[in-house]
């Protein structure tokens, strides 16, 4: 399990570290992102269809915006 | 079996560059999109910043765009070789801070790296001859292919007709009576194509991609320059123009003020870093100082403060200034009177 902590940084800076991040993962590792830009909650989802990543969970809590992703990299 | 070629799309969120790359992958090409963020891109954040924009959609366009298309997208950060760009264009600005030319030759350039290092076979982009003043004449059109290095291997599908034939052409991995040869600055071939290829919901930026070619946002930034004596600039720095009403009463420091609590709260994550004031004895902004603050500066900037909370008609209201090293100051002012606010002083 891998955090990213993308707090503060507007999109589309999370989608960006959070594909960096990806590319470092092997298929099945789990990436948790951790972002404030409530935008992140359609970006980074997107992001993830495109490139055949699964996202398991995304929840909004007060200021928080959380999503975890599993990797695909065999796409 | 013949090789299954590769192409890199230059994918800024329009519908142009969704068309161009549609176009191509019709002929059987297999197409993945790029998208360079230099900072000044016009994305979703400011709508993520501004609450009263909430109703619109925070969608991140290059990637919806992708998403229809069904590519993928690589998102690049540009952020630091693009201040080069911006500081030193060779070919000067637009109508704004806007530096087009300098800007496609560096992006397609990008792009050439970019598919030396993931073995594709050439770049489209969504250009047009005839369409931007500056950018995109027909005499821009080969500037843009020499400087950028890519020379043949880049093909502008929605007006290839109208340029001699690319390396894809003459190879025959295109088949260059498909493509188009739109020119000038109608959109009307653009419509009717969108409509062929069932796109609907696109977006239709009005300026351009970025916030180089708004004028407001252009004079903010030429005016933070000024005021520093130093262009450089780092992402913060662009970022907060983007937000909240710009003032400058005098020329060494300026107040960031909070238009709502979208940006009161964007400004929050700024406060260990700027000197900030905030009236405790009413409703009222968040407002940064960027500069430096002598003890007289200190007295103006929070009546300004005081003039745009809820206090502005009162005698007196309460302002609390926190400095950078966490100290704090009471100070107790009237609201600047409007007549005293130097309409100079917006920047
Ligand atoms: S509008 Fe901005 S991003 Fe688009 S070409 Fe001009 S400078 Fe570059």
């Amino acid at each position: 399990m891998y955090t990213l902590d993308a707090k503060r940084l507007l999109c589309p800076m999370p989608v960006i570290r959070t594909q960096d991040k990806i590319k470092e993962l092997n298929n099945g590792d789990q990436l948790t992102v951790v972002c404030t830009d409530p935008g992140a909650l359609n970006d980074i989802p997107a992001w993830c269809r495109i490139n055949g990543h699964k996202v398991i969970d995304s929840q909004q809590n007060d200021d928080e915006v959380i999503i975890i992703i599993e990797v695909n990299s065999g796409s | 079996m013949s090789k299954q070629r590769k192409a890199v799309s230059l994918i800024s969120g329009g519908l142009d560059s969704m068309l161009a790359t549609r176009a191509i992958m019709e002929q059987g090409i297999h197409v993945e999109g790029i998208n360079f963020f230099t900072g000044f891109c016009v994305e979703g954040h400011t709508h993520a910043i501004r609450k009263k924009d909430k109703a619109k959609p925070k969608r991140n366009n290059a990637l919806w765009v992708a998403e229809q298309l069904g590519i993928k997208l690589h998102i690049v950060d540009v952020i630091e070789p693009y201040k080069d760009v911006l500081l030193n264009p060779k070919h000067g600005y637009g109508a704004n801070m806007n530096p087009c030319l300098d800007c496609k030759c560096f992006m397609v350039g990008k792009a050439l790296e970019w598919i030396k290092e993931n073995d594709f076979d050439f770049i489209i982009t969504g250009e047009v001859v005839g369409q931007r003043p500056k950018s995109q004449r027909a005499e821009t059109m080969p500037v843009i292919q020499e400087e950028s290095g890519a020379g043949d291997l880049l093909v502008r599908p929605l007006c290839a007709k109208k340029l001699p034939p690319t390396l894809p052409e003459r190879e025959g991995w295109l088949d260059r009576e498909k493509l188009f040869e739109f020119s000038g600055r109608t959109r009307k071939p653009q419509m009717a194509l969108a409509e062929e290829y069932n796109f609907t919901d696109y977006a239709t930026p009005a300026g351009g991609c970025c916030f180089l070619t708004d004028e407001v946002y252009s004079r903010k930034l030429v005016d933070m320059w000024q005021a520093r004596s130093d262009r450089d600039y780092e992402l913060d720095d662009i970022m907060l123009l983007k937000v909240g009403r710009h003032i400058r009463p005098r020329p060494h420091f300026k107040l960031i003020v909070g238009r709502e609590e979208g940006e009161n709260k964007f400004l929050e994550g700024y406060r260990k870093i700027f000197t900030h004031l905030r009236s405790t004895s009413h409703t009222g902004p968040l407002v940064l100082i960027d500069g430096k603050l002598g003890d007289d500066d200190l007295e103006l900037a929070a009546q300004i403060t005081a003039r745009f909370g809820g206090g502005k008609t009162a005698e007196q209201v309460d302002i609390e200034a926190t400095f950078t090293d966490g100290n704090t100051k009471a100070l107790t002012v009237s609201p600047i009177s409007p007549a005293k606010m130097d309409p100079t002083w917006y920047i």
